[in-house]
This record gives structure tokens, sequence and C-alpha cells, in this order.
């Protein structure tokens, strides 16, 4: 059953990638990008995460495709598709990602990742993840609690549009 | 379950067609989409490792979720960048941004 799901899953994922690159319309390629993080969220879910799934969807999803779908909607349509934006040479980055991937199945098969199977017991919940965020990792949650603030700020007084005269 | 194997192919595909994506696509918000694609997929890679392990632990979901948490102010910095690159050159292709001033 879990096969399925998980075939259902990763299939779905890379395929709205590839669409999320390749559809022409950048409104249809930021909602196949919701889809492939959506799929994400699923195989976290697999994984035994769901906390991390819940984030994935609230964040990824619920602030960063919607923050990029109001931006092309924002400005005038022509401009986004207008002209020609393929690279200079599309096969020889297919090539490329290709090669990525081999390079990456090589270095994990050559490792040993073949042999490694799950165990079954898994007993950690997100009450533990709390603990460790209040505990442990205190400064690193103050920091980037800092940083997200930081960039809003930079991002919000960089967009924001000055009145001339 | 499914072996490690699997979720490692998964996410590295997922890698492969980020790295095409930054490589091949002259539109910047695609390329913002091209990084995106490629920090989900080092997400998944962190809680994959972290859930098999023959004593599974924490780390690997503590170390996602800080890494979402980035993801979600470069998105926002970058299309900041994006709608301030559009204003002054009417255009988003990254090789119509030569100059560096505004």
């Amino acid at each position: 059953m879990v096969d399925v799901i998980f075939l259902i899953l990763s299939v779905s994922a890379v395929a709205a990638s590839v669409i999320a690159l390749q559809a022409r319309e950048l409104i249809y390629g930021a909602v196949a990008l919701g889809v492939a993080l959506l799929a994400t969220a699923g195989l976290f879910v697999l994984l035994d995460a769901p906390f991390v799934a819940m984030f994935q969807v609230t964040v990824f999803i619920g602030a960063i495709v919607v923050l990029i779908l109001f931006t092309v909607m924002l400005v005038k349509r022509e401009q986004w598709i207008g002209g020609s934006y393929e690279g200079i040479n599309p096969k020889l980055s297919v090539i490329g990602g290709i090669m990525v991937v081999a390079g990456l199945m090589y270095a994990g098969w050559a490792s040993g990742l073949v042999t490694i199977n799950a165990s079954e017991e898994f007993g950690i919940t997100f009450l533990q993840i709390g603990r460790d965020m209040m505990s442990g990792y205190a400064p690193a949650l103050i920091l980037v609690a800092i940083t997200l603030a930081a960039a809003l700020i930079g991002a919000l007084t960089m967009a924001k549009v000055e009145k001339e005269g | 379950m499914e072996p490690l194997l699997s979720y490692f192919l998964v996410s590295s595909i997922l890698f492969g067609i980020g790295v095409y994506g930054v490589i091949a696509k002259r539109n910047a918000i695609r390329i913002l989409f091209a990084v995106e694609i490629i920090i989900n997929a080092a997400n998944l890679n962190f809680v994959a490792f972290s859930r098999f392990p023959p004593s599974p632990n924490i780390l690997g979901q503590t170390f996602a979720l800080f890494s979402i948490a980035l993801a979600a102010a470069e998105a926002a910095v970058g299309l900041a960048i994006i709608l301030v690159a559009f204003r002054a050159h009417d255009s988003v292709d990254v090789s119509q941004l030569k100059k560096l001033r505004g």
C-alpha cells in the first residue's frame, strides 16, 4: 500500500517540478511548483515527519508560492512571457542535469545506501522537536528569527515604490 | 517502508531538475523556481537520512525546519530583487541585467 503511495507522490513531485520549469505561462509554473512541494510534504509524512510536512505546507505553499503568484500577477503579463527566455543551449543543460543525477546516484551506490533499510521503531514525536528547539537550538532559533525579520524588512524596503518629486 | 535508496533517487532527480533550471533558464523567476526545487530536494534528504539509521534521530527534521524558514527569507528577498530589476530594466531576462546601477 505504501509502495503505491510512495510511487504516486514521487512521480508527481518530479513531474510537477518539470512542469514548473517548462510551462509556457509563469502562473501555471507557480501552481505546478506548489504541487511539487505538496507532493514532497506527502513524502515527509511517509518518512514519519508530520511536523515537517505541516511546516512545509504552511511556509512553502502558504507563503512562498502565494508570494510568487502575487508577484507574477502584479506585473504586466506580456512582460513576463515576451521574448525568448530560453538559455543558449538547453540540450547541454539537460545533459548537465542528468550528469549531476548520475554522479549523485553513483556516490549513493558506492557508499552502500542500497543495504540500509528503515528501522521499525520510530518513537520520536513533535514534542521532542519543540523541546530541542527551545533548549539546544534556542540560539539558532533566535538567529533564524532575526534573519527572517531582517530579510523581510529589507525586501519591503527594496520593493517599495518611491514617489517621485 | 521504502529503502533509503528510493528516497535518495527522488531527491537526486529533483536536484538534477533544479540544476537544469538554473543553467538553462534566463527568466529570473524560473531560476527562483529552480532554486526552490533544489532546496526542497535538500530538505527531503535531511529528513530521509535522519529517519533511516539504526537509531533514528531528530537532527534531520530540525535542520529541515530551519532550512524551510531560511528558504522563505530567500524567496522574499529574491522576489524583491527581481521586482527592482524589473522596474529598472523592464525585463526579467537575467542576460540583460548587465548594469548594477539602478
